[in-house]
């Protein structure tokens, strides 16, 4: 938009043509170094001698091969599938589900949604904390049962190295299905009537409207949906220091909680450093087509 | 208009049914957080003996006390009062900074463009999206030479630089929709690039402001990944300071000192969530989708 300045212009105009920039320059100085200039130290480190002390020896790909045969790290690759195939799928059916379900005119839409939403403004600390407690095997929902008379309910996934990974599962679920759920109903709420309408005068079944006309016109919102809550579940680490610690054992953990451990209490920083530079890549295969495609899309 | 009301309203047992499925959810949702505050309220005996779901016998506001002034964290004795300090002390300055640079970011990239706008707007945007495992080494070791290590300065630091990705996408998606008629006439008017963003862009901003001052400070104040990689001990944040209090092993387990400490932390968000939720959705939203 601005134009260079003639050679003619005064000191002003010429400022006018640079402020912009200048403006802007330290924002991008400092992504740059931060984000990109440590991108490449930790690749760079990835491929390094360095263990508790960086050591910028070029040693090739010996970390690599010690982080793939690496026992716990092939339990972090496990359970991060597990855990992120269960969690983004069942807040996608759940958010839609309650979404359909809150988009038939109903009273009170505002204070459910309100209530839908709230685990979302929680830090995942505190999500963690409360329901440790509340599947506490001994004193939590099980005890609580029993005292309720269901003298035969048992539930101790949380400390069952099978089933913890499930419970990291039902507290993720729990926090952002709303959030699933507001994004499902904003795609509804754009949906044209026209065609919805025709197939009603047309005497087509409620279920079949939605299978047929409504929930295919949602696909942007499945594709967001999706890249959101990839994002977090590869990202999950704070839920799951908060809920098992990654145990019992090795249990429950992933790839981020790996890394943590990895770099800060093993000292094993090239170990570590290649797990991150493995976490980007999976997430940049993602997230790099995702904006590409929403950024360009309004031009056309 | 919306696809709304597809279950016709003279079903009457269909519309039961969907009442019935809703609130049972609102139940599901509201329950550990219910849970939490009655917990927070029990004498430790009282939740040894019953129901985790009863409401407190014994009224006692001696958990949120001590988890205020007195529980032990490590090795210190004092509640969570200080990191709770601390955390405002981060959140506070943080906020401000990256919100400044990102409407000053937003401004540049929609009513200045330059050559290679896109690109320095996609480089700057990709960082929201980074997992921050791969900052966590070189960011250690840089605070370490700037001497901001283990200190509320060095995770105001942090927090400014991972937060500007998001607070530049919530202000340049904001002033893309800004007419640009008005700014290219005030430069006519021979307005500078300040007057222009100050006078102009700046007093119609108050949405996207309040949008993004909540996205951050819901951020920042639920951040735990940097807290517990870059500081120990005083300097640590709320979420920190929580997560030691509940997962250290030492001693009989007080749940509901547990409790009100995690309440602690998450009356802050959860004010703003109440006060604000129109905006805290309208950024979850410009988070995800574009605005």
């Amino acid at each position: 938009m601005s134009k260079p300045p003639s050679s003619r212009g005064g000191a002003r105009e010429r400022l006018q043509h640079w402020l912009p920039r200048l403006v802007l320059s330290p924002s991008f100085v400092l992504v740059l170094f931060f984000v990109y200039g440590f991108i490449l130290w930790t690749t760079y480190i990835s491929f390094s001698g360095s263990g508790m002390m960086p050591d910028y020896t070029w040693v090739g790909t010996r970390q690599w091969s010690r982080l793939w045969s690496s026992w716990t790290w092939g339990i972090a690759l496990h359970n991060i599938w597990v855990f992120g195939l269960l969690y983004i799928v069942t807040c996608t059916v759940l958010g839609l589900l309650l979404a359909i379900l809150l988009d038939q005119r109903i009273r009170a839409e505002g204070t459910l949604r309100t209530i839908y939403l709230y685990p979302m403004a929680l830090s995942f600390i505190v999500t963690g904390t409360a329901w440790q407690w509340f599947l506490n095997p001994g004193l939590g929902l099980e005890r609580t049962m029993h005292s309720l008379g269901w003298e035969s309910f048992s539930f101790n996934w949380l400390i069952d190295a099978n089933m913890a990974i499930y419970t990291v599962v039902i507290a993720a679920v729990w926090q952002a299905t709303g959030f699933i759920m507001a994004m499902f109903l904003a795609g509804l709420r754009g949906i044209d009537g026209e065609m919805i309408k025709a197939a009603q005068i047309d005497g087509a079944p409620t279920w079949k409207i939605y299978g047929r006309i409504i929930i295919p016109q949602l696909r942007p919102v499945f594709l967001s949906a999706i890249v959101v809550l990839a994002h977090l579940a590869i990202k999950s680490f704070d839920l799951i220091v908060a809920m098992t610690g990654g145990g019992p054992g090795n249990a429950t953990a992933v790839p981020a909680t790996f890394m943590y451990s990895y770099a800060f209490s093993r000292n094993e920083m090239g170990i570590a450093a290649a797990s991150a530079v493995f976490m980007l890549a999976v997430i940049a295969a993602l997230i790099i087509p995702y904006l590409y495609s929403e950024l360009r899309e309004p031009r056309s | 208009m919306s696809a709304g009301s597809l279950v016709a309203r003279r079903n009457t047992l269909a519309r039961a049914l969907l009442y019935a499925v809703l609130l049972t959810f609102a139940v599901i949702y509201l329950m550990p957080l219910y849970v939490m505050l009655v917990t927070s309220f029990k004498p430790l005996e009282e939740i040894h003996q019953g129901n985790m779901l009863a409401l407190p016998q014994d009224w006692t506001f001696a958990p949120w006390r001590e988890a205020w002034g007195s529980a032990c964290i490590g090795l210190e004795c004092s509640g969570v009062h200080g990191y709770f300090f601390n955390s405002i002390k981060i959140v506070v300055p943080a906020v401000l900074i990256s919100g400044l640079l990102g409407a000053f970011n937003g401004y540049v990239l929609t009513k200045w463009r330059f050559r290679g706008h896109k690109i320095v707007f996609g480089l700057i945007l990709f960082s929201c999206f980074i997992p921050f495992q791969i900052i966590l080494l070189p960011m250690a070791r840089v605070l370490g030479i700037l001497h901001i290590a283990n200190s509320t300065t060095g995770l105001v630091l942090v927090h400014i630089v991972y937060g500007i990705g998001f607070t530049t996408l919530f202000f340049r998606n904001f002033y893309a929709s800004f007419p640009d008629e008005l700014v290219r006439a005030a430069k006519l008017d021979g307005a500078g690039f300040f007057t222009i963003f100050f006078r102009i862009l700046l007093p119609a901003s108050i949405p996207i402001i309040v949008v993004t001052i909540i996205w951050q400070f819901t951020n920042v104040w639920n951040d735990f990944l940097f807290g517990v990689s870059f500081t120990s001990g005083d300097s640590a944040p709320i979420t920190v300071a929580l997560n030691n209090l509940v997962n250290s092993s030492t001693g009989v387990k007080a749940y509901n000192v547990n409790m009100a400490a995690a309440m602690v932390a998450a009356v802050p968000t959860l004010i703003v969530y109440i006060l604000a939720g129109k905006y805290f959705l309208r950024g979850l939203m410009s988070g995800s989708v574009k605005g």
